[in-house]
């Protein structure tokens, strides 16, 4: 199958991207400066990513809709309000993990933002659960752009007029160039930051517009290890089917308005996790000194039993040295829990620690 | 001091007497990235011609180091390990890796000269 392009890819060429194939498509991993200082200037200033690989699902339908995705997501969506963004799984009925999402209230139905990798087997699966009885489209003619950063709201609001007044995990339809574009305040770098759909014609200039004004683009590579400083998960890593929200700690996701009913897909597992406990859980892990744990490091405690692995490790720029997440046995999850990692056949000395390694800065209380 | 000669796997290696130091190019650097981890082989060590002596990591990944020549360990850079970013400032000079008594200085026949070694980093990242 021949690599797809964004409608970025000639701005990317310009800006003297290097190229990886990822999910198929060809995407920037990183630009001239290198991914420790477009990490570094998205946590100063404002960064640009190129995420129109994601796929951007609208499904369209009112109150049955709303009843039909409860069924499938563990969220309270009938409360929830239009144009509000919550973030959620696709399950099996083991509770494992398809995929990881975000999704909106439109006044239209629902807005869901998948991974790249995941997008065509999501849309196959939930066409089938809502047996088509809606219009679904995977927009393959809408970009999909996210600017981070402090100075994002700044240099955005300059271009699409008003999108300063979000509320971090709430969206809403703005205009430019008398072209409709859906913003919504959220990202995934653990700064304040926005996210666009826009169509692919319109997605250069308002790209160029932004880099103007003094943002600049920031590749993969970057996105990697800003979303880990943030403690967020990436999926066919951090999460996949073998894995359930409640073992990677993310049961704070799930409504505990949709536990009492159950009535979800996954939601026996889930409940019964919630209840019993969990065998592994996700945890965030700090080596000592400089050695860098990456993804399938085995992790020993201090009896030198083997107790879990590393989904996810790289260098963290702004934490300024190695940082990791993984799976251990439950009872070695507590806080400051000394453990090791093998690298290299050398085990290295690490601690079990909160996340995120890089203290959020989302926007809460505009309005 | 004899001329800088360069390996296929990217190490430069220049010969003082019989002593050689060691590191890797700047086409290495601009290959790998940002460099945030290095490691050294241990002083007093002996390594073996094209065998691995060292580790450098970049944000995306680890690659190994290699010897160009064979020899014992008589020096090692620890500026480099306490500073990895200084490898992708300066990787031809300041950021030099190891330091060899070399075993056999006929070994230094097998590798390339600075031209040599452009069109061949040329080539290979094409």
């Amino acid at each position: 199958m021949e690599t797809k392009k964004t409608s970025l890819y000639q701005l990317h060429q310009d800006c003297n991207a290097k190229f990886v194939e990822f999910a198929g498509y060809q995407m920037p991993i990183q630009y001239s400066e290198g991914i420790v200082e477009e990490h570094k200037f998205t946590r100063n200033h404002s960064g640009i990513f190129d995420v129109s690989h994601m796929g951007q699902l609208f499904i369209y339908g009112g109150e049955d809709l709303i009843k039909d995705l409860e069924k499938i997501f563990p969220l309270d969506l009938k409360n929830l309000k239009l144009n509000h963004s919550k973030y959620s799984f696709l399950m099996d009925k083991d509770a494992g993990i398809h995929d990881d999402l975000i999704i909106t209230k439109t006044n239209e139905g629902f807005l869901i933002i998948l991974n790249a990798a995941c997008k065509d087997n999501d849309f196959k699966i939930l066409k089938e659960l809502l047996e088509e009885k809606y219009k679904m489209v995977l927009d393959e003619n809408r970009s999909l752009i996210a600017i981070q950063g402090p100075k994002s709201s700044e240099i955005l609001n300059d271009v699409v007029n008003g999108v300063k007044d979000l509320n971090f995990m709430s969206g809403n339809w703005f205009t430019f160039e008398n072209q409709k574009v859906y913003i919504t305040r959220s990202g995934y770098t653990g700064e304040d930051g926005f996210e666009i759909s826009i169509a692919n014609d319109f997605v250069n200039q308002l790209t160029r517009e932004l880099i103007n004004k003094g943002s600049k683009l920031i590749g993969l590579g970057a996105r990697d290890t800003l979303r880990l400083e943030a403690g967020l998960c990436l999926y066919g890593h951090d999460l996949d089917k073998d894995k359930t929200p409640v073992e990677a700690n993310l049961k704070w996701a799930i409504s505990k308005e949709r536990i009492s009913k159950g009535d979800f897909i996954g939601s026996d597992i889930i409940i019964k996790q919630l209840n019993d406990g969990v065998s592994k859980i996700r945890v965030g892990i700090k080596p000592e000194g400089r050695i860098i744990a990456r993804e399938k490091t085995k992790i020993f405690n201090q009896s030198d039993v083997h107790i879990g692995e590393i989904t996810s490790g790289t260098f963290g720029p702004s934490v300024n040295g190695p940082v990791a997440m993984g799976y251990v046995e439950n009872e070695f999850s507590k806080k400051n829990t000394k453990v090791f990692l093998e690298v290299r056949g050398k085990k290295h000395p690490a601690s079990i620690c909160s996340l995120p390694f890089y203290k959020k800065s989302y926007v809460k209380g505009v309005n | 001091m004899s001329e800088v000669k360069y390996s296929k796997e990217h190490e430069w290696i220049k010969l003082d007497g019989d002593v050689a130091t060691i590191g890797i190019t700047k086409h290495a650097t601009e290959m790998l990235g940002d460099i945030v981890f290095a490691e050294l082989p241990e002083k007093g060590s002996s390594v073996e011609k094209d065998g691995t002596a060292g580790v450098v990591e970049s944000t995306k990944a680890a690659s190994d180091v290699y010897t160009p020549v064979s020899g014992e360990v008589v020096d090692t850079n620890q500026a480099i390990v306490d500073d990895p970013s200084k490898i992708n400032q300066d990787p031809e000079d300041s950021a030099w890796f190891f330091k060899l008594k070399i075993k056999d200085p006929s070994e230094m026949d097998t590798l390339m000269n600075k031209d040599d070694y452009d069109k061949f980093a040329k080539e290979t990242s094409a």
